[in-house]
């Protein structure tokens, strides 16, 4: 339907320079190449470590201004992925490609229908994309609305029917009452005949003149309020057109506690010295979301000042006033800080930025304004808060991705919304960052922070963005978008001290000015890392196998195919029993927990109880995985050789 | 806004893929930005403006570390944001203001110029005078008026008919987002100063 002139796919190959990497490849380049990179929009200069661009392919017509690229009515969003098809969300529609050929995406569909930001999600035959500006039309077309009420808006999710892949048909517009930044698709194993949407809406509430019910107010002024809530719809899968918002549960509520760091254990015994040390001088120990806290001094005399006041007295506070401060401190803190449910207007975030969910382990990761979350999933109508943490160095939780065994979660901070550069040399690392957490008993515990290290210039709006797990046996990669910082792919496997393995950058846009673009989201589909370039359209990588990854460790990774893929609903990893996958952990173990003779000797066992057929080649692999679960308990790395003599004996059935 | 492809050639293409209906509207902001988004972006420079210069002096006034990290964050944050409104007013050749003008310090006794939970000339000589543990807590009831008048303006933007087109939305709802996490610590801070 589309002729190869409507794809102007070939525009960016031409031009394309690359800038040299000649380090070795398990030592990140130094000096960094992707620093001082030329700027083009179709031309820039090009870094590349550990990874290879397979193909790059522009926005079509009419989903693009070519005299200004930049154009927020017409940038690329996020991704989804169903089959061969690629589906990216665009704040002016949607587009389908098909990927059979990586090398060469064909465009399927290009689907008018704006609305900000088109986040895009599938399941079957369904799509989803999520509209939270205030002018878009509830047929996809017409006149962009300004009245501040009108039946024709639509702020919400929007459900589409994508049996017939090129024309997507509306099923039904889900109105929500602030309309929806991102959603998440939430499948149930407890509930087959339904899917779920959380829906994360970061704007304002509408009037409740146009959609009954929604209201702005505070809690305290309107307990119904929208604010510190998400919206949870139910997709009835035999009739989604009668989808509809079943809960809007307030996960938000009570949050108080604005930590000033992520508490590692010493922060935590540290701060516990200072309260105890005190407690026993007399100080006031408050508490704050079931944290003590020290009151200040300051605090301290303005309140008993107040009290002295209260009682008609003047001059210095008497030991009775001291003693009323103490009884009531708490109830004065709570006020202070919004804590309970009718005591003031409440603190903390009223809106989340985005959900994952991951339903095998029941828990999600949210991401809400100044907090990230820990939810309990397994009633997926309604869940609810296990754990929260808040950071300084955090300013805004933008998104979460958990690690495949559920120990670990990431989160991001889109500090300046992506519409900044806050890759600079002068902006603190800390800033604008991923936080890496252990989950420990239903609690967050910080490890680390993880920062695409090449400093932007200040024409490339940077900051952490989407990402997803790249599966590789027995490690934790994650590939993450930075917008015009390009693409970073890191291992977590060790989350106090992630280490980057490859990377892709390109120049910024324009040389003089901030132009938006680069990676919205880089996500691993079945072997494939797809980036949506806000910019520049959609670009295909592949990573190279380096020191840091062997081709026995990608091989692997590629052996994982889905049939459909959003990153935000996490399904559990499964590699199948292949001698690949064999490969790959022995090779993590050459690099530490096993002997490099242990290695030698189990690849030659390997090898030979391959070659060999029947009951020679089973009783040769069984024999093998026994001796490694033997020596397991003395090698460097048990779990791993464990993980190992399992695949092998899988290889025997 | 220049607008490349005419509304006909649109149609034309669209006519092509059989998708007529779906293609109605050119780009949002071929006819201009709206009047609210202007008067939304050139006052918030002001506002902004005022927010760097009280954060700026945290050193040399003396405040605590913690606050004194907190208010680089400031300074980092608002003055990009400075230059994202002031890239957009010229993308969209709208005049710029002087934002000194606006900061409450020049022009004594013109408070009606003021944004919400702007500082007057007096309230900002008076943080101006403060030092060490008195600047801190004088800075957080200060700057927490102005956060919550950022806010304010973000609201007052999106009841206005044709308020928030294109990234203005976007923008908008950072700021009202960010500062309200701000908010937060900010309080925190205030119930910790020594």
């Amino acid at each position: 339907m589309f002729s190869g002139s409507f794809l102007r796919r070939s525009a960016l190959a031409a031009g394309l320079i690359v800038a040299g990497v000649s380090a070795a490849k398990a030592q990140t380049p130094s000096p960094d190449p992707r620093v001082g990179l030329k700027a083009g929009i179709y031309n820039a200069q090009q870094a590349l470590w550990n990874m290879r661009v397979v193909s790059a392919t522009a926005r079509p017509a009419g989903f693009v201004i070519d005299s200004a690229p930049g154009d927020f009515n017409y940038i690329d969003s996020d991704l989804a992925f169903d089959g061969k098809y690629v589906i990216q969300g665009n704040f002016h529609g949607i587009l389908i490609w098909d990927v059979s050929q990586p090398a060469h995406p064909a465009l399927v569909t290009a689907f008018p229908c704006p609305g900000f930001q088109n986040d895009v999600s599938v399941y079957g035959h369904l799509m989803f994309t999520s509209v939270e500006s205030g002018d878009s039309h509830r047929d996809c077309g017409g006149e962009r609305i300004a009245d501040t009420v009108s039946a024709d808006r639509v702020r919400g999710v929007r459900i589409f029917d994508i049996s017939d892949i090129k024309n997507p048909k509306i099923l039904t517009n889900v109105q929500t009452c602030r309309g929806s930044h991102t959603h998440t698709v939430v499948t149930s194993p407890a509930d087959k005949a339904n899917i779920y949407v959380y829906v994360s809406g970061s704007s304002f509430v509408r009037s409740p003149n146009e959609l009954a019910g929604c209201s702005g107010m505070t809690p305290d002024k309107d307990p119904n309020s929208e604010q510190f809530r998400i919206e949870v719809i139910q997709v009835p899968l035999a009739h989604p057109e009668q989808a509809k918002v079943v809960s809007k549960p307030d996960i938000l509520a009570g949050l108080t506690q604005a930590g000033t760091h992520p508490e590692a254990a010493t922060d935590l015994a540290r701060q516990k010295a200072r309260v105890d040390s005190a407690r026993a001088a007399g100080g006031f120990i408050a508490q704050v979301e079931g944290r003590d806290v020290i009151i200040g001094g300051r605090f301290l005399s303005m309140q008993l000042d107040s009290i002295v006041k209260a009682r008609g007295g003047t001059g210095t506070p008497t030991t009775a006033d001291t003693a009323t401060f103490r009884t009531n401190m708490q109830g004065i803190v709570d006020k202070i800080v919004g804590a309970g449910p009718t005591q003031g207007p409440r603190t903390g975030p009223v809106q989340c930025h985005d959900i994952t969910v991951y339903p095998a382990i029941g828990l999600a990761g949210g991401a809400c304004g100044g907090y990230g979350l820990l939810l309990d999933i397994k009633d997926p109508a309604h869940p609810r808060r296990i754990a929260a943490a808040s950071d300084s160095n955090f300013a805004f939780w933008h998104s979460a991705t958990f690690s495949n065994d559920g120990s670990m979660v990431l989160f991001t901070d889109e500090w300046g919304g992506g519409l900044a550069p806050r890759c600079r040399a002068t902006d603190d690392p800390k800033w604008g960052a991923d936080a890496l957490f252990r989950i420990k008993d239903s609690t967050l515990m910080f490890q680390s922070y993880f920062k695409m290290p090449a400093a932007q210039t200040e024409q490339e709006n940077c900051v952490a963005h989407n990402g997803s797990l790249v599966p590789v046996p027995g490690r934790t990669i994650m590939v993450q978008g930075w917008y015009q910082g390009g693409i970073s792919v890191f291992d977590w496997t060790d989350p106090a001290h992630p280490k980057e393995i490859a990377f892709f950058d390109r120049g910024p846009m324009d040389s003089t000015k901030l132009v938006n673009a680069g990676s919205w989201s880089a996500y691993w589909y079945n072997g494939m890392i797809v980036s949506s370039e806000i910019g520049r359209g959609l670009d295909i990588l592949e990573l190279t196998p380096s020191d840091l990854l062997s081709q026995n460790e990608i091989d692997a990774a590629k052996l994982v195919q889905v049939a459909q893929q959003n990153v935000q609903d996490q399904q559990t990893i499964v590699w199948p029993s292949s001698p690949v996958v064999a490969q790959a952990y022995l090779d993590q173990l050459a690099r530490s927990g096993m002997t490099a003779a242990q290695v030698t000797e189990t690849r030659a066992g390997l090898a030979k109880a391959e070659k060999a057929t029947g009951a020679a080649r089973k009783n040769a692999l069984t024999k093998l995985a026994s001796q490694l679960n033997g020596m397991a308990a003395a090698a460097g790395d048990p779990a791993k050789v464990r993980a190992l003599a399992s695949v092998i004996s899988g290889l025997a059935k | 806004m220049n607008l490349r492809c005419s509304v006909p050639a649109l149609t034309l293409l669209a006519s092509c893929l059989g998708l007529t209906p779906l293609l109605g509207q050119g780009p949002a902001e071929a006819s201009g930005p709206s009047a609210a988004d202007v008067v939304f972006m050139s006052g918030m420079i002001g506002h902004h403006a005022q927010a760097v210069l009280m954060a700026g002096w945290a050193e040399s006034h003396g405040a605590s570390p913690t606050l004194q990290r907190y208010c680089r964050k400031v300074v980092v944050s608002q003055r990009d944001e400075i230059g994202l409104m002031k890239r957009w007013l010229a993308d969209h050749h709208e005049p710029l203001p002087d934002s000194t003008l606006m900061y409450g310090r020049s022009m004594p006794g013109m408070g009606a110029m003021l944004m919400p939970g702007m500082l007057t000339a007096a309230a900002l000589a008076q943080l101006d005078s403060a030092r060490g543990a008195d600047w801190d807590h004088l800075f957080l009831e200060d700057m927490i008026r102005h956060h919550q008048g950022a806010i304010t303006m973000v609201q007052q933007l999106f009841n206005t008919p044709g308020g928030g087109k294109g990234v203005v939305f976007q923008f908008a709802t950072d700021i009202s987002t960010d500062q309200t996490a701000e908010i937060t610590r900010m309080r925190q801070m205030l119930l910790t100063l020594p």
